[in-house]
């Protein structure tokens, strides 16, 4: 025991690997939230006039709700007139053709966290759109993506060249009013990114974007957009992380995907924003809507995700099975120490016959963390022979920690088959003995404990998705188990 | 809406409340009252009410009503008996305890068993040592509180065992459905059941009612099991298709107890009952096994919740259901594994079987664990009756329709065969059986 406590306190001396700010010029609004700060922030972004509409409309619909309270998490009320809703790095105005044309420290920040653009653009054959502080500062590969028809780019953008395709797809899977935080983001995004795959098109290489909070005081509203039309594929990457700052700070993003007849789209994604520190001060509160809609026949939509940041995590993301014969999969490891609490999982929702959904989940929880899954399965009337497996496992370690489920399932339709399985326990002193009587020390036979604990989501992930996640993994959970 | 109901049932209480039983403390009514009077009903926007709106109940206002009348009939309380078992049986109709009906063999000396209101402040003393500080929870128990008037005293003293089991069976309703202008009655019975330490008892607890008759049942059974006891409880939930029933068990375990909950469901229009255990202190058991069978319009709910406070204890639940015609079932069973609870068990099944395509379940199995040296698992099932066994039977000449009795028979045979006393054992097989086509043919294999 005192052995583990000394294993957990070193553990949480270790500080946040990404925790530097880079300092540049950004050009921040004052705080506060009213319909001339919408106004405002859609002028800059020179925006048609329908879209500030639907800004003012999500706005009025948020200023009627309420924050919802049903999360099992706990944190300070959030005062959202305290919070800066635009701020774009001042190199903008010059517009960077290429990387070179971008702000050197904003390269450096990317270096720093292992992920350079120029590296990646030549190594990984990855695009990235980067994201720093809410404006798109570089996009790569976007040549070789237009040859196949690919439209990949920053939100902003594809409001300017793309507005049909936005205005189509905009807020048709989660719309304005959908909840607290949808509402807020609707009303107050700066940036994303858009994707559109055309028809019968397998994007030709994965997709990427990293998002990056910087200026202090700055809740970061991303708003993603991905649409695969009849017979495409994407593989979208998302990761994520934070630098160390002492205040709280809000991110509420939306992601949108629609899958049309035979389309797939994979999606995922490692978090990693800053957790806090040992004492539960600071954190990012990630408070996101995600929702995939398999619109058309036969579509498939994937959500992975890694979740080891955050001090909040309140995230689902969930898939609509509207079409016939549509799969939607969910596969999730959260990770959470100290004093970080996550409530999160997933929502399937089966409207078409023959529908499919797997949901595997994971959920590790060290320290005075706490980490609970909240699942829905809903199967409608009409969807007949729809066919659900859920799985949620949850490791402890430590005696300060909780794992908590709370899986839904609504069957309103006979020929449904819906399964649920959940366990909680920790690791066992067989499977360490084990380990360590081949010569394995306690570190290592618990990082491999745990890796085939979380084995049925890293096989989901993109191969450098995986690396990257397995050493978030370790670091995050090193000496948690005595 | 609610408001409404909240001004009737405190006028109904005002002009009953000379009537009630003397036993109960009046600070309690009057607590119970004001909780009602705060909270009001709950609505669908209550996460413990999500899947089942209470408007049916709170619309309807139900009376205390007058006392029974003197000719019930026989038949109805006879075929509610279980004659051959010898055992201590007490009739309540409406709530009120009859003492023509019951029958109350002799018991050992020390133990009490006995209806609330017969023998006046009698009981002042005993209640208020074992159940003095019970929270409201919710409007239904507040209602429960305010008009307690009778129901079950079971005391069992320190290392005793009542041999043969106490029945309680409360019948609602009116025998006269003619006059539907009347407003239907309501009942509000209250059992508290104490075991000292290494005492043992079976309680069977049956709620039923006059066929089509519409009535309310309001009850709520508290138990407390101390070190080392052992109970065997039954409630058996047979009330009429027009009936509604909302039923709160109270289950506290010291040291080392056992107890063994049987929760059958079968009638009512509209029932609900929640089961919350709490286990105290190390070794304490508890084993829920649940049943639930809807048809028609009916729509049933079953909420459990187990804690877990100390190390040392376990529970294991079974709950299964099997959903027919245009009814609704819910289950939300919750597991709470608090701080200092390492060690504990605990595991959680529901399987539901859907046999229409009306018919609807919505089922949500919860852990909460704030230890980690713990063994918990839950799952949940929801299908139907299983092709490949259909083929099985099919393939041995055994006909569609009869296959698929039989084999939704065994799917709740899992629960029945559980239970300890052939005389429910069978009761529940006639029921289950009765609901089926081609009964005559399964009841051959099941012999």
């Amino acid at each position: 025991m005192t052995d583990e406590t000394a294993k957990v306190e070193e553990l949480v001396h270790k500080e946040y690997e990404h925790g530097f700010v880079t300092d540049i010029d950004t050009d921040t609004v004052a705080p506060g939230l009213n319909e001339d700060v919408i106004a405002l922030i859609s002028a800059k972004k020179e925006e048609p006039e329908w879209l500030l509409e639907w800004r003012l409309d999500a706005f009025r619909h948020w200023t009627r709700m309420t924050e919802p309270g049903w999360a099992h998490v706990h944190y300070p009320t959030i005062d959202y007139q305290a919070i800066s809703y635009y701020s774009a790095p001042k190199a903008k105005e010059d517009g960077p053709k290429s990387l070179d044309e971008v702000d050197p420290k904003l390269l450096e920040t990317y270096e720093k966290l292992g992920i350079p653009l120029h590296e990646q653009k030549m190594l990984a054959g990855v695009a990235v759109d980067a994201v720093f502080d809410s404006v798109s500062v570089a996009t790569t590969f976007k040549e070789k993506l237009a040859d196949a028809g690919v439209v990949f780019c920053s939100f902003s953008e594809a409001v300017q060249n793309h507005p049909d395709l936005v205005r189509e797809y905009l807020g048709s899977v989660v719309p304005v009013a959908d909840n607290y935080y949808a509402a807020l983001n609707s009303a107050v995004f700066t940036d994303g990114s858009f994707c559109f795959i055309p028809k019968n098109t397998r994007c030709p290489m994965e997709l990427s974007t990293y998002f990056r909070i910087n200026a202090a005081n700055t809740g970061q509203f991303e708003r993603t957009l991905i649409v695969a039309e009849e017979g495409s594929y994407v593989s979208y990457l998302e990761g994520c992380t934070a630098p160390m700052r002492d205040e709280n700070q809000l991110h509420a993003a939306v992601v949108e995907l629609v899958a049309l007849d035979n389309a797939e789209i994979k999606y995922s994604t490692v978090q990693n924003w800053y957790p806090g520190d040992e004492n539960g001060v600071g954190g990012i509160y990630n408070f996101v809507t995600k929702r995939g809609d398999c619109r058309g026949a036969g579509s498939r939509i994937s959500w992975t995700q890694v979740e080891t940041g955050s001090a909040i995590t309140w995230k689902y993301p969930s898939c609509i099975l509207r079409g016939d014969n549509s799969s939607g999969e969910f596969y999730s490891v959260a990770v959470t120490n100290n004093y970080q609490q996550a409530d999160t999982g997933t929502k399937m929702i089966h409207l078409g016959k023959n529908t499919r959904s797997t949901i595997i989940s994971k959920g590790i929880s060290a320290g005075k963390a706490q980490n609970a899954y909240r699942g829905l399965v809903k199967i409608s009337k009409n969807a007949d022979n729809a066919r659900n497996y859920t799985q949620c496992d949850s490791l402890l370690m430590g005696d300060t920690c909780g794992a908590h489920t709370f899986p839904y399932i609504e069957t309103g339709n006979a020929g449904a088959i819906v399964e649920h399985e959940a366990t909680t326990s920790k690791i066992s002193d067989d499977q360490l003995f084990y380990c360590r009587q081949r010569g394995i020390d306690e570190e290592d036979a618990v990082n491999m404990i745990v890796n085939g604990f979380c084995k049925d989501v890293f096989k989901e992930l993109p191969m450098e998705f995986a690396v990257e996640a397995q050493k978030l993994l370790n670091i995050t959970l090193e000496g948690a188990v005595g | 809406m609610s408001e409404a109901a909240v001004s009737h049932y405190l006028a109904e209480y005002d002009r009953f409340r000379d009537t009630l039983a003397a036993s109960w403390p009046v600070q309690r009514r009057s607590d119970a009252l004001d909780y009602l009077k705060t909270h009001g009903f709950p609505t669908r926007r209550t996460e413990q009410w999500k899947y089942t709106d209470v408007s049916p109940i709170t619309r309807r206002k139900f009376t205390l009503g007058e006392l029974p009348a003197a000719d019930i009939d026989d038949a109805l309380v006879e075929k509610l008996r279980f004659s051959r078992l010898d055992c201590h049986e007490l009739v309540f109709i409406n709530g009120s305890f009859s003492a023509e009906l019951s029958r109350t063999p002799d018991l050992p000396s020390g133990a009490t068993v006995r209806a609330l209101q017969s023998d006046g402040d009698g009981n002042a003393e005993l209640l208020e040592r074992y159940f003095g500080n019970e929270d409201i929870g919710h409007a239904f128990t507040a209602l429960n509180t305010a008009f307690l008037n009778d129901g079950v005293l079971v005391h069992v003293p320190d290392g005793m065992e009542i041999p043969a089991p106490v029945h309680i069976i409360h019948l609602g309703g009116r025998e006269d459905e003619t006059q539907p202008s009347q407003p239907s009655p309501m009942s509000h019975p209250r059992n508290l059941i104490a075991l000292g330490r290494q005492a043992g008892a079976s309680i069977i607890e049956t709620y039923a009612g006059f066929p089509d008759s519409e009535y309310f049942t309001n009850t709520h059974t508290s138990i407390l099991a101390q070190a080392g006891a052992r109970l065997d409880y039954y409630k058996i939930q047979q009330e009429s298709q027009r009936a509604y029933h909302i039923g709160k068990t109270r289950i506290r375990q010291e040291a080392d107890s056992r107890v063994d909950c049987h929760a059958l469901s079968l009638g009512g229009k509209l029932a609900r009952w929640d089961i919350d255990v709490e286990l105290v202190e190390p070794g304490a058991e508890i084993n829920l096994n649940g049943l639930y069978l809807t048809g028609n319009r009916q729509h049933v709910d079953n909420h459990t919740l187990v804690e877990h406070k100390q190390p040392h204890t376990t529970s294991n639940e079974h709950y299964r259901g099997i959903m027919n015609g245009r009814s609704r079932a819910v289950f939300n069973g919750k597991v709470i594994v608090h701080e200092q609870a390492q060690k504990t068990e605990a595991h959680q099944s529901n399987a539901n079987l859907l046999l229409s395509t009306d018919a609807e379940v919505d089922t949500k199995p919860e852990l909460e664990i704030y230890a980690d040296d713990v063994k918990c698992s839950h799952g949940a099932t929801v299908g139907r009756l299983d092709e490949n066994m259909l083929f099985y039977l099919r393939s041995r000449a055994v006909d569609e329709d009869t296959a698929r009795s039989l084999l939704t028979y065994a799917f709740a045979d899992e629960v029945i065969r559980d239970i300890r006393f052939p005389e429910i054992r069978e009761r529940l097989e006639q029921s289950i059986a009765g609901e089926l086509p081609d009964t005559d043919l399964i009841k051959e294999f099941m012999q």
